[in-house]
């Protein structure tokens, strides 16, 4: 592995993954486990068959007390925040001016403050952007001292019900406090695989013990950041930074499910205006699956033209999936593209056929593609 | 016993009976990548110059460029990496072999390759 540069940050359980075989890769200023002893493939499919365990402890979570002030962090985003019931997560997206997308957030409801989980790389920008519109009485601050941990996987849920029996019944998109070694942990059901599983938030002080724990179990193995990419693109999750950018809006981006009648009419998000045309009129580009013909990975840049060259847009994420065997990608393509228009990606000199198909790739229990 | 040659960018050479030189990447490269999923060779006939990209091996996550240590055309390239590129994986520096080539200055070895235990002591430094 290259040398990483020593300004490069740890994550708190570091000694822990080393011990596991990980081999590190610098991301957003941490060293993050990239992949274990098994290789990238076999952590993927030991995610879709039985339980993958991630440390996620690099993205920020930023609590914002009280909950009364969601009233005001929902003018970040079209989506509601106001409304999240007591024990809910949901999906939001902090816009810019220009309609863009500034960062993707899961958002919780705890009855008491409003959390949010915000990608690593705009964590600092989140916590600005929220507390530039809170009113005297209300605070924001990023969490330190914790680890994020997520358990996914069809084996994930019975694992985590032996310590937390609450997990057991817990519903997708629910979140709850539970104790762990005296102390306060936050159990989510979420995650960033397309499989059934948790995400954990709990102080460093208990981490280890909760790892150990967790990894006692046969079914339970460590997984890095190459598995988490190809769960993710099979599941057609958006990764920030690829397929959400300040320059895609949320309708391009196809998640219209983040965002909210009442918010729209609001209109009083940034790039609302954008925002809503686009919803009401349609946008002028949009987020498609895409499935290249052979073997051929097509990856993130690779222009698509059509059988005349023009161009029709570009692949914002792209890799070979190891549960499909067969590579898939994610473009952002001019809206008048149809499951008729032919489509080439442009890779090293050569043009490659790709076929246009519904997302998500893969569906859990279905047992195969949807 | 025909003697294998290694890059400091973990190709290796090796000359055959005839006259031909093998290439493909160590078992230090393949490790690195990790599980192969495409390789993407030449054509055959390709003319390449001494470091110029030969093939390119791709795993789940990225591309990596495979450069020819000599300069020569493109005689054969591994058939059986289309439906099995893991044989790379499995056998880098035998028969997952990427590209035969016909040398342009047939048994001269370039400077800067390095023996076996050159290599193993360079993968040390």
């Amino acid at each position: 592995m290259p040398d990483e540069p020593s300004s490069l940050a740890h994550l708190p359980l570091a000694a822990w993954h080393e011990a596991q075989g990980a081999r590190f890769t610098p991301f957003a200023g941490t060293a993050m486990p990239l992949v274990y002893g098994q290789g990238v493939i076999a952590e993927h499919h030991h995610c879709r068959s039985q339980a993958a365990l991630f440390d996620v402890s690099h993205m920020g979570v930023i609590k914002v007390s009280p909950f009364a002030a969601a009233e005001r962090v929902e003018m970040l985003t079209p989506g509601d925040l106001s409304g999240l019931a007591v024990g809910r997560q949901r999906y939001i997206l902090r816009t810019n001016a220009q309609g863009g997308v500034e960062d993707d957030l899961l958002a919780f409801n705890d009855g008491h403050d409003l959390f949010l989980i915000a990608n690593a790389t705009r964590k600092a920008e989140d916590l600005a952007a929220v507390r530039s519109l809170l009113t005297p009485g209300q605070e924001a601050r990023l969490l330190s001292g914790r680890v994020l941990l997520a358990l996914q996987g069809p084996a994930a849920r019975a694992v985590l019900a032996e310590i937390f029996p609450e997990a057991q019944a817990m519903r997708f998109m629910s979140a709850a406090w539970v104790q762990f070694a005296g102390q306060a942990i936050l159990l989510c059901c979420s995650g960033y695989t397309g499989e059934d599983g948790f995400e954990i938030l709990l102080p460093e002080a208990v981490a280890a013990q909760c790892v150990e724990r967790l990894c006692a179990h046969s079914c339970v193995r460590p997984a890095g950041l190459g598995a988490r990419d190809s769960l993710r693109l099979e599941a057609a999750l958006c990764l920030y930074g690829q397929d959400l950018t300040p320059e895609i809006s949320p309708v391009e981006a196809d998640l219209g499910f983040a965002l909210s009648k009442r918010r729209l009419k609001a209109g009083d998000f940034l790039g609302a205006p954008t925002i809503i045309a686009h919803h009401e009129k349609g946008a002028p580009r949009r987020r498609c699956g895409l499935v290249p013909q052979g073997r051929q990975p097509v990856r993130a840049g690779a222009q698509i033209v059509d059988a005349e060259g023009a161009r029709l847009g570009e692949v914002t994420s792209g890799l070979f999936s190891p549960s499909l065997k067969h590579p898939i990608a994610m473009a952002l393509l001019a809206a008048h593209v149809t499951p008729q228009t032919e489509l080439y990606a442009q890779v090293r000199g050569r043009l490659l056929a790709c076929t246009l198909t519904p997302l998500p790739f893969w569906r859990k229990r279905s047992g195969g593609p949807s | 016993m025909t003697k294998t040659y290694y890059s400091k960018q973990h190709e290796w050479l090796r000359f055959l009976d005839d006259g031909a030189a093998l290439v493909g990447i160590s078992v230090h490269a393949q490790e690195e990548m990790g599980e192969l999923v495409f390789v993407e060779l030449p054509d055959v006939g390709t003319e390449i110059e001494a470091g110029g990209g030969l093939a390119v091996v791709e795993s789940v996550k990225a591309a990596s460029e495979v450069y020819t240590p000599i300069a020569g055309s493109v005689v054969a390239v591994n058939e059986a990496l289309s439906d099995q590129p893991d044989l790379v994986n499995r056998e880098a520096e035998g028969a997952g072999w990427l590209v035969r080539l016909n040398p342009r200055s047939p048994g001269e070895v370039p400077d800067g390759l390095m023996s076996a235990a050159d290599y193993a002591a360079f993968l040390l430094s």
